[in-house]
């Protein structure tokens, strides 16, 4: 056991083991820094494994990729040991790094697809994406104009543009990140702040419900990013 | 209202959701939790990282890939 590791939790013993090999010196580091990236480098396959059909990195590409993914999880987990608390098992905590790494990646590699031929403002596709069907759009013309006004008039400039890219134009969220050299969670409360505007602008002119918070269950965003 | 339920859906936004950032912080708690207890008791107890991974694309597939990779830790590890 290893005590008082950053004053964290006593750990359970597979996680204290880990921690005091990772932390030693000599052989028995050596060993576990070698058993630590090969769990990482099979998270990393896997995770790429389970993604697949949403990214275009096959063959050889796909395992550099993973091979990249667990080097840089494990350079991170390093850089991290002192802060590992002993919240979770150490391999989960470690794992995320590894999950981590194959997103921002991915993300990175959205880029470098020669396919990748965005057309700005496909507003078109617009209605698919939010799951109307073609039958619906007629019925629907007056709210989906209504949208594009408050996108237009209602959002910051920085807003518009982290809008029309995720949601008209379809760019994964992590791949806008890498694209405007943010953080996930600065896109993201871009987003969450411009839909809470659009929804106040169309309750105000009467296309929506006053706005009432509350869960919202996004698949279409699980599906597109 | 509209009709429309998955645009009404994507404009409802949740005053408990916490955002990436935390919500990253502690997925590997979080995680743990729903593989030792249930899901909605994780929830219960992080309400606002559910929240979040119910909005949250990108973080709903990474929570995804870790749970996938923290269950199968007995298999790796032997």
């Amino acid at each position: 056991m290893v005590p008082g590791v950053n004053g964290g939790r006593e750990l359970d013993a597979e996680s204290a083991c880990w921690v005091e090999d990772l932390r030693s010196s000599g052989p028995a580091r050596e060993l576990a820094l070698a058993r630590l990236h090969a769990l990482l480098l099979r998270v990393a396959r896997s995770e790429l494994r389970r993604r697949e059909g949403r990214h275009p990195v096959a063959g050889p590409e796909l395992d550099d990729l993973a091979h990249q993914a667990a080097h840089d999880a494990l350079v991170a987990v390093m850089a991290k040991l002192g802060r590992f608390r002993g919240e979770s098992r150490f391999t989960t905590w470690a794992y995320k790094f590894a999950v981590l790494e194959v997103s921002a990646k991915l993300g990175r590699h959205f880029w470098q697809r020669p396919a990748v031929t965005l057309e700005a403002g496909q507003w078109d596709q617009l209605p698919d994406r939010l799951g109307l069907r073609p039958d619906e759009l007629a019925e629907h013309a007056e709210l989906l104009a209504a949208l594009r006004r408050a996108v237009a008039e209602d959002l910051t400039e920085r807003q518009r543009h982290v809008f029309t890219a995720i949601v008209v134009d379809g760019v994964p969220l992590d791949a806008l990140v890498a694209q405007l050299g943010s953080s996930r969670n600065a896109i993201y409360k871009t987003m969450f702040d411009a839909r809470r505007k659009l929804r106040a602008a169309l309750a105000a002119n009467g296309y929506l419900a006053a706005p009432a918070d509350g869960p919202a269950d996004l698949d279409w965003v699980r599906r597109s990013s | 209202m509209t009709g429309w339920p998955e645009l009404e859906a994507f404009l409802r936004t949740d005053p408990r959701d916490v955002g990436c950032d935390q919500a990253l912080r502690i997925m590997d708690v979080y995680v743990d939790l729903v593989l030792s207890d249930t899901a909605e008791a994780a929830a219960r107890r992080y309400p606002g990282v559910a929240a979040h991974l119910l909005a949250c694309g990108p973080c709903a597939d990474d929570y995804d890939g870790l749970l996938a990779a923290a269950g199968r830790a007995g298999d790796d590890d032997t």
